[in-house]
């Protein structure tokens, strides 16, 4: 039996998307072009935004067709960043826990743009702390160019406080992004009541396609180009329309995530486990993402359980690795307090739509002998 | 049988993977990620560990068709292997880091690790082979002598023996070359790698010299005249002659060889070619790849380089150091090195030459 438990890394296309995707491959036109079959490709597509923009809570000219999460993020830090920095900002505060596709821009504005970036830390469930956040902007407020955090983490599933962090950064105007690549569709998430500037969306994390995304972005709003050409997406992102991806994508949002069958999975996923490993400890206990469950397994190191797992034909992640596939303990679980000995004997497991109750079974039926062998060949 | 194939990314782990995975064992590919900073491309044919050869190790896993992880052993390695490197170099001797990353890392760290997960063994490519005895299993030269590897393997105690796996010392070089290419092996032409892995430049004098500082000091001949200034003890090797830059020249003319090297008192130590010559060799921490080394002398052969000739020797034990004597005598042996000893094809043991006499 095969068990895929690495739903926040990406998850199969549900069928009405592979439906849309298909058909839509097969039709000829640049939606660009003029001529009736472009205006036909448009006409899709148009279609598409709108029924995004009511999923998202936005108005269809806010949604910007992108290639990936990773460029929406790219675009909306390194935009908002530029824009700040014509007034003479240059402060980019994101959270400790982002994903690399904030925290490496960041760094790369850092040492390529005269950008200073602080990190703005968080407790030991992993979510932001509002405070430090509030002494930062009662004290430099006015350098800030931009703040961006993630609305739940992709790593622990801790949902963040956005609404609150617009709130402070509203008292001084500042536009704040925020991550929402493994919100979307689990938890709700409107763009205009939580009254952000930017908000980066992703495919294959909710049953679409790969290579989509979306850059939700405050009507009006201009921002400098990454990829500059025909100025497709409001002279912000240009490219031939992806149609194929696109429709699959509004296709795969207009379905729902069964939020409360995967919770119920996760239940008994992390009951399971501490019964299993008496010793073992879940990372982030408090409001998160519906299906994920990270946790330490002391005395293990991850990536000796997840080829453990691998070999028993179940599908962890262990989180990032660097260039050459050499894992890293992860910096969320570093700024939640681990050490790096905890953070790298931390596994996440994440469930999705298609996920079944015997394969929850199945990993708890085989976690204890994978847990012994781990700990017999840790050397270190 | 359930084992881990040891893939670098050339060559010959590829082809042992393969292989191992045709004689009916259950195999899965590791490689080592021994370099807590890897650098991107490999530069000529030095250095491993790059990005390019975790990538080319992983390749060669899916067209062997085996599951494929990466291990960091990078802590392991600076530790059992580069400090050591620099500590016997600081110490005035000439360490072998291939020698001590087999007996550290690839057949104990990564045999322990893959006996606790349930694992029988680790396959490598090295050119060796092993044999069951009624003793157990022993350690023999490769079929091709040119690249045999067994000198590098003769830390190995019976234990690691038992779970080394080395489906290549059957074969000459240039038919593992062949057989990758016909396996469909990108890597089939990929260039052997020399040199010390985590030196990537090949400039070992450069490297040491980077991490140890260098202290000019004398140059003195065997009665302890100084006769030059020398540019660091460690970028010396015994029975070296270039290089030396001396001034003084000898009564008749004839050429100095780098004799000893001293470093408590940063001096190395010069001669004539005939002062070079030895004619026995102590060895300590000996490890026997077999039975125990006997008290009583027994014939037989030592190396003193991975590639060197066998020399017809008598060894025997003489207390915890392993003594080899010479038939011949032979001209310049630094300590540091590993003294290995052969019954014909079998290795015997091995230790580390901390003394010589002539
Ligand atoms: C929080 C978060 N942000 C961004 C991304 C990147 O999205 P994409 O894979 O579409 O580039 C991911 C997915 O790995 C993610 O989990």
């Amino acid at each position: 039996m095969s068990v895929y438990l690495d739903h926040a890394a990406t998850t199969p296309m549900v069928e009405p998307a592979l439906v849309a995707m298909n058909q839509q491959l097969r039709k000829l036109g640049n939606p660009s072009s003029l001529h009736t079959p472009g205006r036909s490709a448009r006409k899709d597509i148009e279609q598409s935004r709108e029924s995004l923009a009511k999923v998202v809570g936005c108005i269809p000219s806010e949604i910007i067709f992108t290639g990936s999460g990773t460029e929406s993020d790219n675009t909306a830090l390194k935009g908002l960043f530029w824009k700040g920095r014509k007034e003479g900002k240059n402060l980019v505060l994101i959270s400790a826990i982002e994903h690399h596709a904030i925290l490496d821009p960041a760094q790369w504005l850092q040492e390529h743009e005269g950008a200073q970036v602080i990190e703005i830390p968080v407790d030991s469930n992993g979510v932001v702390e509002i405070e430090a956040l509030d002494t930062l902007l009662s004290q430099r407020a006015d350098e800030v160019a931009v703040i961006s955090v993630m609305h739940a983490n992709n790593e622990t599933g801790a949902i963040q406080p956005i609404a609150a962090i617009v709130q402070a950064a509203n008292e001084y105007s500042i536009p704040v992004h925020s991550d929402a690549v493994q919100s979307f569709g689990k938890v709700g998430l409107n763009f205009a009541e939580l009254g952000l500037t930017a908000m980066s969306l992703s495919g294959h994390k909710i049953g679409g396609p790969l290579g989509i995304g979306v850059l939700v972005l405050k009507r009006g709003l201009e921002l400098p180009a990454l990829l500059h050409g025909g100025g497709q997406e409001r002279e912000i992102r240009s490219g031939t329309l992806n149609a194929p991806a696109i429709v699959a994508l509004s296709a795969a949002a207009e379905c729902s995530i069964p939020v409360e069958e995967i919770q119920q999975l996760r239940q008994l996923l992390e009951n399971g486990i501490k019964q299993a490993v008496p010793d073992a400890y879940i990372n982030s206990t408090g409001e998160k993402l519906p299906g994920i469950v990270n946790a330490t397994y002391p005395g293990t190191e991850s990536d000796t359980l997840l080829l453990l797992l691998d070999a028993e034909g179940i599908a962890a992640s262990t989180g990032s690795a660097c260039s050459a596939g050499v894992q890293r303990p992860s910096h969320v679980l570093l700024a939640m307090g681990h050490n790096e000995k905890s953070a790298r004997s931390s596994l996440r497991f994440s469930i999705g739509t298609s996920t079944t109750r015997a394969e929850i079974e199945r990993v708890l039926e085989v976690l204890p002998v994978v847990i012994e062998r781990a700990r017999a060949a840790n050397l270190r | 049988m359930r084992l881990i194939a040891a893939m670098s990314g050339g060559v010959d782990s590829a082809v042992a993977a393969a292989r191992a995975v045709d004689q009916g064992h259950e195999v899965i590919g590791v490689h080592l990620a021994l370099s807590s900073n890897p650098q991107k491309y490999r530069s000529g044919a030095r250095g491993c560990c790059t990005v390019e050869d975790s990538h080319d190790a992983r390749r060669a896993a899916d067209v062997v068709g085996i599951p494929f992880y990466i291990w960091d052993m990078a802590e392991e390695f600076h530790e059992g292997v580069v400090e050591n490197f620099l500590s016997e170099y600081a110490a005035g001797r000439t360490p072998n880091p291939c020698l001590r990353c087999n007996e550290k890392i690839k057949f104990a760290a990564v045999l322990d690790r893959a006996r606790a997960m349930g694992f029988d063994g680790v396959v490598t490519g090295h050119y060796a082979r092993t044999r069951q005895s009624p003793s157990g299993k022993t350690l023999h030269r490769a079929v091709d002598i040119s690249k045999d590897q067994s000198y590098v393997l003769s830390v190995l105690t019976v234990e690691q023996i038992e779970g080394a796996y080395f489906p290549l010392g059957d074969t000459e070089k240039i038919d593992i070359r062949k057989e990758a290419a016909e396996r469909g092996l990108s890597v089939a032409n990929k260039p052997d790698s020399h040199d010390i892995c985590f030196v990537p430049s090949g400039d070992n004098a450069g490297w040491l010299h980077e991490r140890l500082g260098s202290e000019v000091g004398p140059i003195v001949d065997q009665e302890g005249k100084e006769i030059g200034k020398h540019k660091g003890a460690y970028t010396y090797t015994i029975g070296q002659r270039k290089g030396l830059g001396l001034s003084v020249p000898t009564e008749d003319g004839s050429p100095r060889f780098v004799l000893k090297i001293e470093p408590k008192t940063n001096t190395v130590v010069v001669g004539a070619r005939a002062d070079l010559a030895i004619r026995t060799m102590y060895g300590e921490k000996p490890v026997w790849c077999g039975p125990a080394v006997a008290l009583t002398p027994t014939e037989g052969f030592v190396q003193i380089r991975a590639h060197g000739q066998p020399l017809p020797c008598t060894y025997y034990l003489d207390g915890d150091k392993l003594v080899a004597t010479l038939a011949a005598p032979l001209l310049g042996l630094a300590t540091g090195q590993a003294m290995v000893i052969y019954d014909g094809d079998r290795v015997v043991g091995s230790a580390t030459v901390c003394e010589t006499l002539a």
